[in-house]
C-alpha cells in the first residue's frame, strides 16, 4: 500500500492539530474601545426560518444604542456567530464567544434543547445570556435573564379565556402538540391547572406527533369524536411545520373556529407569513406581542424595524412583520443597556446584580419590567384571532403585565422552590 | 332588568310576530364590544323571531360592519350602505372593522339559525335545525324549538326537532317523558346523542328506561362504529395514495434502473414550487379562471422536474450506472444543492398554495362520516397517475425499451435501443412524476425547501416493500403501509405508529429480502 | 523454484519507517505539545492553546474514529451503513446515563434521579439505567450496547444476505426509527433535550481545563490505537478476505469462505468504535440527544470517508478534518452557501474523485514519477 501517502497523511493530521493551536490565540479582551456583545442565532438549518429575524432584531437594537452613542461611552461591537441548528454546535460556539471573543453579554437561542446546550457554558464560563422565546419553565438560572413567557404568561391565560364566557365556555380540551419537551412539560402544566378547575381527565385528551407530521387525519377525527361530548377548545403546542397541516385538515373535517377552536403558542406573525391563513382564520393565538396592536411604542418598533428591514436588506424587507420573540429581543438588548449604565461596568455579577427592576415601555403599550428577584419578565398576555390576512385581532387582554413563575405552581414539589436563582 | 327585557322579548314573539325591524339599539348592542350584552341582544332577535336582522346579522359575521361613531356601515367591496338604512353613504376615514369572537360568531350563526326556523323555505328550515344539533340549549332555545316543532309541518324536519327536544327530555323528571325520550333517539346517528345516553344510562334508575337506553345506545354507538371505521379506512387509504404518488417515481428510477436517486424528494418540491408559480400566474394573469389553476400546474410541474431530472441524469448519474452506492452519494449532494438553490430563490418560507374552491368542502357518506373533497382529488389523481404510467410501461415503445433495458442491458443494446437515450427518458419519468406527487403535496402540506425529506425516507420504504422492479409491488405497499399507519395511529399514537412501521419493515426485509414481490429467477455477482 | 519471500514482521507489516515516524509525531503531539501549549504555555502566548481549541480538537477526534469505523465497513467490507449514528448515539448515551448519575442533587430539583425524570413523575430509575452508576459497567456498555445491536441487526441482515443499496437503506429505516423512538420523553433518555448540564466524572469536576485535557489525551490515545489495531487488521489474512468479500462475494462464498462471519465481526467491530467516539464525545462536547440519529447525520459521516478516500484508514480521518474544517469556516463566514458546498463536495468527490484526497496524492505521486522518467 502506499506509504507515502500514509506517512504524508499522519504528518498532516498533526500539523492540523498545530495549526488548529496557532490559529485559536484568543485576543486580548480590552477595557477601552468597543464593548463586544455575542449574538447566537441559528443563521442556517432547520430554526434558520424562525431566529434568522432575531439576529437582525438584536443587531436593530444595537445600531439604535450605537447611534445614541452607545453604552458608557462606548459603542457596542456585535459578533454573530452561527450555530447552524446543531445543538452540540450551540455549546461550541457559546464557548468560543465566551473564553476567545470575552463578550460582555449573548442574545440567543430559541429552542430548549439549545438553551440548556449552552447553560453549563455559560455557567462555568459566569457568561450572561438573554433568552428571548417563550419556553416551558422549569428553570432559574443566575446567568440567563428569559425575556420570553413561562407557562403562566402565555399557556395558562389563554386556558382562562377558553373556560371563560367570551372565550366560548370549554368544557373539554384536547392537549396537542409535537412530541417533544416544550409541548409534554406546558401539557403537563395545563393538565393539573384543568384539574385544579374541576375538569376531569375524561375531559382531557392529550396527543403528541413526531416532529414534521404532516398527516393530521387520525386526530382531527378523534378530535371530532371528543367534541360530540360536548364545548370543547384545542390547546395546539404542535411546533412550526406541522401547523398547516393540522389547520388544512380541520377545514377538511369541516371543524370550523366557532365550534372547536384552536388556540396555539408557537404561531405568530411570522409563522403565517407563507401561509394561506384562510383555514386558520377565527383561531386563536396567545403572545405577550402583537404587530397589530395599536399604540404610540408599537407603531414606532414597527417603523424602526420596517426602515431596519429596508436599509440592511433583510429578507421579505417589502413586508416586513414584527412578532414576539422580536420584541423581547428588543427588550433584552435595552434592559441589558440600561443594567450596565445603573452598574458603571459590563463585569457580569454586576451586571446580572442591576437587570433586576430594570424597566422599558415595551411595544406591548405596557411597561416591561424584569423582576428584581427571578430573571423573568413582567409580560403583558394577549389573545389575538387570526385574520385572513395572518395578522391578529386582538380579543382579550391582562388588565396588566403578569409576574412570571417559572416554577409552575401546578407541577408537584415546585412549591419547594425558591423564586430565585440557587446560589452555589 | 334582564327577565323584563326576556318576557317583553316573549311577548312581543308572541303579539306581533315577523315583522320587527332592526333599530339602531340592537346594532349598537351587537357592535358594542359587551360580551353580556351581544348575547342578550342575540337572544332578543331569536326571541323575536325578526327575519330583518338576518342580513345585518351575516354582514357582521362576514366582517363587512365597520363602525365610526355611533353609526354602523356596511362595505362589501367598493360599496358601503348605512348599516340601518341600507342605503348608500360615504365611510368615515376613522371608521374601524367591528370585531367579533368565536363565540359571538358561534352565537350569531345559530341565532340566525333559531330566527330561520320560522322561514317558509322548507330547505332553509330544515339546513336550521341541522345548524342547531350541535348548539348549546338554554331554556329560552328549547322554548323557541317547541314552538317551531308545534308549528312544523315537514316531517324531516320535525324529526330532527322531536329529537333535539328527546335530548333534553331525557333529563326530565318524569319517566314516561324520559323513556320516550330514550326511544326517539334510537335512530339518531350523532356522537352527542351517545354521549347523552351514556350520561343518562350512568345515572339512571327505572329498569325501563334502562333498557330502552341500553337499546337506543347500542343502536346509536353500532351506526356510529360504521363511519368511523370507514373514516379510518379512508384516511389510510388517502395517506396510502400520497405515498403512493410519492414512491411511483422512485419506483422507475430506483426499481427499474438501479439508481438511488437521494434527490427524488427535491423534485417532488420542485413539483410543488411549478404549482406554486403556475397559481401566481393564474392569480395575476387569468385571475378568472383561477380555480382550474391546478389543472395547469399538474403539466408544468410534471415538465420542470423532468427537466431537471434530465440534468441530474445527464452531468451526474450517467458517469454512476452500476455504482449503486455512489449514485446514493451525489444524488444526496444534488439534493442539498437544489434545497439551497430553491432557498435563495425564493426564500426559506414555507410559501403559500391556495385550494381551489372546488376542492374545499366534503362529501356527506354517513352521520358522522363526511369525506374532504381534496382528499377524494387527490386519490383519483393518484390513480390516474398510476394508470398512465401502468400504460406507458406496458403499451408503449418507451415502456418496451425501458423493461428491456431493465431486464438485460446488453442484448438489448445487441439488438438496436440506444440504452443511454431510454436511460434519460426513463430518469426524466421518474422525475416527472414526483413533481406529479409535488402538486398534490402542495394541497395537503406546507410547501417549503425542505419539503422532500419529510416523504424520502417514507418513498424508500414503500420501494423497498414493495419490491424491486414491481409497480404493483409499490401499489400494494403504499395503500398496505398507508392503512396499516393509521389503524396503527388509532391504537397507539402517531408516533408509536411511525417507529413500529419501521421496524415492522426492517424485519420484513430480513424474511422477504426481495420484498413483497420478488422478480423470478436466479441472480449472482 | 518457487520464492517464498519471508514473512514481514508485525511492525513492518503495519507501517514502513516514514509511517512509524509520522505515528510517533502525531502521538507527540497529542501527549506532549497540546497539554504544554493549553496547560503550561502562558494565557495570549503565541503557543497557548485555549480550551475551546482543545475540546474542537477532541471532538475532531471522535469524528475521525467515526470515519475509521466507516472506512472498515464501507472502504474494506463494501457494506455502506447509513445507521452509524445510531452506534454513534447509543454509545454516547450509554455513557451520558453515566454522567447523568454523576450529577447526584446538584439538579435543579436536587433529586436522586435527573430532572427529566422527576419531571416524569418517576420515582425510581428504570430496569435499562441500572449499574450505570459504575464507571466501568457504564464504559463497558457504551461499546457493548452497540456492539450487541449491530451483532443482531447485521446477523439477521447478512444471514437473508441484504447487502448492497437494500441494506444502507434498511440502515437508515433503523437510525430513523431510532432517533423518533428516542425522541419520545417516554422512553427515558430525556426525550429532545437529550442529556445535558454534566458535573463531574468519575468524580472529578468536569469544568477544569485538567479533566478536559485528561480526556482529550485519552482520545488521541484511543484515536491512535484504533489506528494501529485496524491497520493491523486490514493487512492481515482477515484484511484481505474483507476486500475479495467487497469485490465479489459470491466468489468468496464459493471459494468455501464463511463470509458472513467476516462481515459480521469487521460490522460489530465498527459499531463498538463508533460506540467508543460517542462515549468519549459526550463529555467533551456536553450534550447528546437524539439528532446524532438522524439519518442526515449518517449519511455527513459517509460522506467523510467518501471525501478522504475510501480504503485507506487514514483518508477517511483526513476527509473527517476537512469536511468539519469546511463546515466551521462556512457557517461562520457565509452560511447560505454552507449546503451549496457540501452538496458540490458530495457530488465532485463522487464523480472526480473516486478514491478521495488520498487518491488525488497518488495521482500526483504517480504523474510527477511518470514525469521524472
Amino acid at each position: 500500500m502506499k506509504r507515502r501517502v500514509m506517512v504524508k497523511s499522519l504528518g498532516m493530521l498533526a500539523a492540523g492539530a498545530l495549526l488548529a493551536s496557532t490559529a485559536l490565540v484568543p485576543a486580548h479582551a480590552e477595557e477601552k474601545g468597543p464593548i463586544k456583545v455575542g449574538i447566537l442565532h441559528s443563521l442556517s438549518g432547520t430554526m434558520a426560518i424562525s431566529e434568522t429575524v432575531l439576529k437582525d432584531t438584536a443587531l436593530m437594537a444595537i445600531e439604535e444604542i450605537n447611534a445614541k452613542g452607545g453604552v458608557l461611552g462606548r459603542k457596542l461591537e456585535p459578533v454573530v456567530i452561527d450555530p447552524a441548528s446543531n445543538w452540540p454546535l450551540f455549546a461550541e460556539k457559546a464557548r468560543q464567544l465566551l473564553a476567545t471573543d470575552k463578550v460582555a453579554v449573548v442574545f440567543g437561542c430559541w429552542t430548549s434543547v439549545s438553551r440548556k446546550s449552552v447553560l453549563p457554558v455559560f455557567k462555568e464560563l459566569n457568561g450572561l445570556l438573554f433568552y428571548p422565546v417563550q419556553y416551558e419553565g422549569e428553570e432559574l438560572e443566575k446567568n440567563v435573564f428569559y425575556t420570553g413567557a413561562a407557562p403562566n404568561q402565555q399557556a395558562i391565560p389563554a386556558v382562562e379565556y377558553l373556560m371563560s364566557k367570551a372565550g366560548g365556555g370549554a368544557k373539554r380540551f384536547v392537549l396537542l402538540g409535537t412530541d417533544y419537551v416544550y409541548p409534554r412539560t406546558t401539557n403537563k402544566i395545563l393538565r393539573a391547572f384543568l384539574h385544579s378547575k374541576g375538569v376531569a381527565d375524561a375531559d382531557i385528551m392529550e396527543e403528541y406527533t413526531p416532529f414534521g407530521h404532516s398527516d393530521y387525519q387520525t386526530i382531527v377525527a378523534n378530535i371530532k369524536k371528543f367534541a360530540s361530548g360536548g364545548k370543547t377548545a384545542v390547546v395546539s403546542t404542535i411546533n412550526g411545520d406541522s401547523n398547516v397541516p393540522f389547520y388544512k385538515e380541520l377545514g377538511n373535517a369541516g371543524l370550523k373556529a366557532t365550534e372547536v377552536p384552536v388556540v396555539a403558542f408557537s404561531v405568530g406573525e411570522e409563522e403565517l407569513r407563507g401561509v394561506d391563513a384562510k383555514p386558520l382564520v377565527g383561531h386563536l393565538a396567545a403572545w405577550n406581542y402583537f404587530m397589530s396592536l395599536k399604540n404610540p411604542a408599537n407603531t414606532e418598533f414597527k417603523k424602526k424595524w420596517a426602515a431596519y428591514a429596508k436599509a440592511h436588506g433583510v429578507a421579505n424587507a417589502d413586508k416586513p412583520l414584527t412578532n414576539d420573540p422580536m420584541e423581547a429581543t428588543y427588550i433584552g438588548v435595552n434592559l441589558w443597556k440600561q443594567a450596565v449604565e445603573k452598574a458603571k461596568t459590563t463585569d457580569v455579577d454586576k451586571v446580572i446584580a442591576a437587570v433586576g427592576g430594570q424597566k422599558l415601555e415595551a411595544p406591548s403599550g405596557f411597561t416591561a419590567e424584569m423582576d428584581a428577584k427571578n430573571h423573568h419578565l413582567h409580560k403583558p398576555v394577549f389573545i389575538g384571532e387570526v385574520k385572513a390576512d395572518g395578522q391578529f385581532n386582538v380579543v382579550w387582554k391582562t388588565p396588566g403585565p403578569v409576574r412570571a413563575q417559572p416554577w409552575s405552581p401546578f407541577i408537584p414539589g415546585n412549591d419547594k422552590k425558591k423564586d430565585e436563582p440557587d446560589t452555589h | 332588568m334582564r327577565m323584563l327585557r326576556l318576557i317583553v322579548g316573549l311577548l312581543l314573539a308572541m303579539s306581533v310576530a315577523p315583522a320587527m325591524a332592526l333599530d339602531r339599539e340592537t346594532i349598537a348592542q351587537l357592535t358594542g364590544g359587551d360580551p353580556d350584552e351581544q348575547h342578550r341582544a342575540l337572544g332578543a332577535a331569536a326571541a323575536r323571531g325578526d327575519l330583518s336582522a338576518i342580513p345585518f346579522l351575516r354582514d357582521l359575521l362576514a366582517d363587512r360592519v365597520k363602525l365610526a361613531g355611533d353609526k354602523a356601515f356596511i362595505v362589501d367591496g367598493d360599496k358601503v350602505v348605512d348599516a340601518l338604512e341600507r342605503t348608500p353613504a360615504e365611510l368615515p376615514a376613522d371608521a374601524e372593522d367591528a370585531s367579533t369572537s368565536n363565540s359571538l360568531r358561534l352565537a350569531i350563526e345559530e341565532t340566525i339559525a333559531l330566527i330561520e326556523l320560522a322561514s317558509p323555505d322548507r330547505a332553509a328550515r330544515l339546513e336550521a335545525v341541522k345548524r342547531l344539533q350541535s348548539a348549546e340549549l338554554d331554556e329560552s332555545r328549547v322554548a323557541l324549538l317547541a314552538k317551531a316543532e308545534q308549528k312544523e309541518r315537514d316531517a324531516s324536519v320535525r324529526d330532527v326537532l322531536r329529537q333535539m327536544r328527546a335530548l333534553g327530555e331525557l333529563q326530565s323528571a318524569d319517566r314516561v317523558q324520559r323513556l320516550s325520550a330514550a326511544q326517539a333517539l334510537r335512530t339518531t346517528i350523532s356522537g352527542r346523542v351517545r354521549e347523552a345516553l351514556k350520561t343518562r344510562l350512568a345515572t339512571e334508575d327505572d329498569g325501563e328506561v334502562r333498557v330502552a337506553l341500553t337499546r337506543s345506545l347500542r343502536n346509536v354507538e353500532s351506526s356510529l362504529a360504521i363511519g368511523e371505521n370507514l373514516g379510518v379506512v379512508f384516511s389510510g387509504l388517502s395517506l396510502g395514495s400520497i405515498l403512493l404518488l410519492a414512491a411511483l417515481g422512485l419506483a422507475i428510477t430506483y426499481g427499474l434502473m438501479g439508481v438511488i436517486n437521494m434527490a427524488h424528494g427535491e423534485m417532488m418540491m420542485i413539483g410543488a414550487y411549478a404549482t406554486y408559480i403556475v397559481q401566481n400566474l393564474f392569480r395575476a394573469h387569468l385571475p378568472d379562471h383561477f380555480q382550474w389553476y391546478l389543472a395547469a400546474a399538474a403539466p408544468v410541474a410534471f415538465l420542470v422536474a423532468a427537466l431537471v431530472g434530465v440534468a441530474i441524469e445527464r452531468t451526474v448519474i450517467r458517469f454512476l450506472y452500476g455504482r449503486a452506492l455512489e449514485t446514493l452519494l451525489a444524488t444526496w449532494g444534488v439534493s442539498l444543492i437544489l434545497m439551497q438553490a430553491v432557498r435563495s430563490l425564493f426564500g426559506a418560507q414555507n410559501v403559500q398554495v391556495e385550494n381551489p374552491a372546488w376542492m374545499s368542502g366534503r362529501v356527506f357518506v354517513t352521520d358522522n362520516l363526511e369525506l374532504p373533497y381534496n382528499r377524494i382529488v387527490i386519490l383519483i389523481f393518484s390513480v390516474g397517475v398510476l394508470l398512465l404510467v401502468s400504460f406507458l410501461l406496458a403499451r408503449t415503445r418507451l415502456g418496451l425499451f425501458v423493461r428491456a433495458v431493465t431486464q438485460n442491458r446488453g442484448m438489448a443494446r445487441c439488438v438496436g435501443v440506444d440504452s443511454s437515450r431510454i436511460d434519460t427518458m426513463a430518469f426524466a419519468l421518474g422525475s416527472g412524476l414526483a413533481g406529479l406527487a409535488g402538486v398534490a403535496l402542495s394541497q395537503v402540506g406546507n410547501v417549503g425547501p425542505d419539503l422532500g425529506q419529510h416523504y424520502i425516507v417514507d418513498s424508500f420504504m414503500v420501494v423497498v416493500l414493495g419490491g424491486v422492479g414491481q409497480l404493483a409491488g409499490a401499489v400494494y405497499a403504499a395503500l398496505g403501509l398507508g392503512v396499516a399507519g393509521k389503524i396503527l395511529e388509532n391504537m397507539a399514537g402517531a408516533v408509536l405508529a411511525e417507529i413500529a412501521l419501521l421496524i415492522f419493515i426492517v424485519v420484513f426485509i430480513q424474511k422477504r429480502p426481495q420484498g413483497l414481490f420478488a422478480l423470478g429467477g436466479r441472480q449472482a455477482d | 523454484m518457487l520464492y517464498i519471500p519471508p514473512a514481514p514482521s508485525l511492525a513492518t507489516r503495519i507501517f514502513g519507517l516514514r509511517g512509524w515516524l509520522a505515528f510517533l509525531a502525531a502521538a507527540l503531539t497529542i501527549f506532549v505539545a497540546v497539554p504544554l501549549a493549553n496547560l503550561v504555555a502562558p494565557e495570549g502566548s503565541f503557543l497557548h492553546l485555549s480550551d475551546a481549541s482543545v475540546a474542537l480538537i477532541g471532538k475532531l477526534f471522535c469524528y475521525a474514529m467515526l470515519a475509521l469505523a466507516m472506512d472498515l465497513v464501507w472502504g474494506y467490507a463494501g457494506i455502506l451503513s447509513l445507521g452509524h449514528g445510531i452506534f454513534f448515539a447509543l454509545g454516547g448515551y450509554a455513557f451520558g446515563m453515566y454522567l447523568m448519575r454523576q450529577i447526584g442533587r446538584d439538579g435543579s430539583y436536587h433529586s436522586d434521579l435527573p430532572d427529566f425524570m422527576v419531571f416524569l413523575d418517576w420515582k425510581a430509575y428504570p430496569w435499562f439505567w441500572s449499574f450505570t452508576d459504575h464507571f466501568a459497567y457504564a464504559a463497558a456498555l457504551a461499546i457493548l450496547a452497540p456492539a450487541t445491536l449491530a451483532f443482531v441487526f447485521g446477523y439477521f441482515a447478512f444471514r437473508s444476505r441484504i447487502k448492497g443499496v437494500y441494506f444502507s437503506i434498511i440502515t437508515q429505516a433503523l437510525t430513523y426509527a431510532m432517533m423518533l423512538l428516542f425522541f419520545r420523553n417516554e422512553t427515558g433518555f430525556g426525550g429532545n433535550n437529550g442529556f445535558t448540564d454534566f458535573k463531574r466524572i468519575v468524580d472529578y469536576p468536569l469544568a477544569t481545563p485538567t479533566t478536559r485535557m485528561i480526556l482529550f489525551t485519552l482520545t488521541g490515545a484511543c484515536l491512535l490505537a484504533l489506528i494501529l489495531v485496524s491497520r493491523f487488521l486490514v493487512s492481515s489474512k482477515f484484511g484481505r478476505v474483507l476486500t475479495a468479500i467487497r469485490e465479489a462475494e459470491s466468489r468468496v462464498m464459493f471459494c468455501g469462505y464463511d463470509t458472513l462471519s467476516y462481515k459480521l465481526a469487521i460490522w460489530t467491530f465498527s459499531a463498538a468504535i463508533c460506540g467508543l467516539a460517542g462515549a468519549l464525545y459526550v463529555p467533551q462536547v456536553g450534550i447528546i440527544n437524539p439528532s446524532e440519529m438522524s439519518p442526515a447525520a449518517s449519511i455527513e459521516i459517509a460522506i467523510w470517508a467518501a471525501v478522504g478516500g475510501r480504503g485507506t484508514l487514514i483518508g477517511p480521518l483526513i476527509g473527517a478534518v476537512i469536511v468539519n474544517g469546511a463546515k466551521s469556516f462556512f457557517t461562520a463566514a457565509i452560511p447560505e452557501y454552507w449546503l451549496f458546498f457540501l452538496g458540490l463536495l458530495f457530488v465532485l468527490v463522487t464523480l472526480l474523485l473516486p478514491k478521495g484526497v488520498i487518491g488525488l496524492f497518488d495521482t500526483l505521486a504517480s504523474f510527477r514519477k511518470e514525469r521524472a522518467r
